[in-house]
């Protein structure tokens, strides 16, 4: 019998592979900083910047603007809601994959 | 979204994002190879100063002199500190060890821009950390051990220390490393009951052990 699927677990904001990506990355990292990630997910300034908006717009990140000598340093850290919210979309992959097997 | 191919895509991103960003995986086995390759160059030129005439002189003097014999001979100078750098073995090992680290850092900065992994990112920094400490510990304990006189064991605690360092850094990069690092410890260790053949322990931990696992991680990750 094939487990029922619940579509409605899966994230619509995990919906985009980049703030998967983020998420994933802050998810094992306490704090991560704006110019790691960048290089880590390989994308442009303003692509980070509004994928960053919307997991802060949804309280799933939090940011800390602070300073290295004269340099901004922002970093960012993962919220109790948006560690929750990416467990429940974890177990929605998981019982999708496993629903086919 | 409700396609089971993807989800699984998005299960292969999550664990790639989170290996990618918690281990240093840039470490390069070319690294190892040529910083063992250095490490057996440095052992020659100081087999050479040790053994100028006789080839078959095995004993290494210095590390079987009495402790008082070593006590007298770091007492010539105003500190150990001193003793130590007008040793020319000591500068030996130092050019030996900046060689090695400069062309193992080579190898990994390259590898690091391919795969496009911050060179000085936190998994890299986690990595320097879990390293240093043991290192540093080590270097303060053998300085001691200098200034005591029991040169012997300086070879030895070398290597276990290394080995320790390499343990701790495998949380935090490749985990091969361990046995990099369990190799170097159990050649420590044999090297407590065979004082005076230092020099041959260096150039089976440092040279040969570090090759050995440079052609293993080559082989396993970068060959294509």
């Amino acid at each position: 019998m094939p487990v029922p699927i619940n579509i409605d677990n899966l994230n619509k904001v995990f919906d985009s592979r980049i703030r998967l990506g983020i998420m994933s990355v802050l998810m094992v990292n306490a704090d991560q900083s704006y110019n790691d990630l960048k290089e880590l997910l390989q994308i442009t300034d303003g692509n980070l910047a509004s994928h960053m908006k919307t997991l802060e717009e949804n309280g799933y990140v939090k940011v800390e603007k602070g300073f290295i000598g004269r340099k901004t340093n922002t970093t960012y850290t993962v919220t109790k809601e948006g560690s929750a919210a990416f467990r429940v979309h974890l177990d929605a992959l998981e019982k999708m994959i496993k629903g086919i097997l | 979204m409700n396609d089971p191919q993807r989800s699984l895509e998005s299960i292969q991103d999550i664990r790639n994002m989170m290996e990618r960003s918690s281990r240093f995986i840039s470490l390069s086995g070319w690294s190892g190879i040529s910083a063992g390759v250095c490490a057996l160059v440095g052992a020659g030129f100081a087999y050479q100063y040790l053994h100028p005439v006789s080839k078959d002189f095995v004993m290494d003097t210095y590390e079987i002199m009495s402790v008082q014999t070593a006590r007298n001979e770091v007492a010539r100078f105003d500190s150990a500190a001193e003793g130590i750098i007008s040793s020319a073995l000591f500068w030996i090992g130092v050019i030996t060890f900046v060689a090695a680290f400069a062309s193992a850092f080579i190898f990994t900065y390259k590898k690091s821009k391919k795969q496009n992994i911050p060179i000085w990112g936190k998994a890299s920094k986690r990595l320097m950390f879990s390293v240093m400490i043991p290192m540093i510990a080590g270097g303060i304990f053998m300085y001691r051990m200098i200034e005591l006189g029991i040169f012997g064991l300086v070879a030895p605690a070398c290597l276990v220390f290394y080995g320790l360092a390499l343990l701790n850094a495998s949380k935090y990069t490749l985990t091969e490393i361990r046995y990099l690092g369990i190799a170097q410890i159990i050649l420590g260790l044999l090297n407590c009951w065979s004082i005076g053949y230092g020099l041959y322990f260096w150039a089976a931990g440092f040279g040969i052990m570090h090759i050995v696992y440079g052609l293993v991680m080559w082989w396993r990750y970068e060959r294509n």
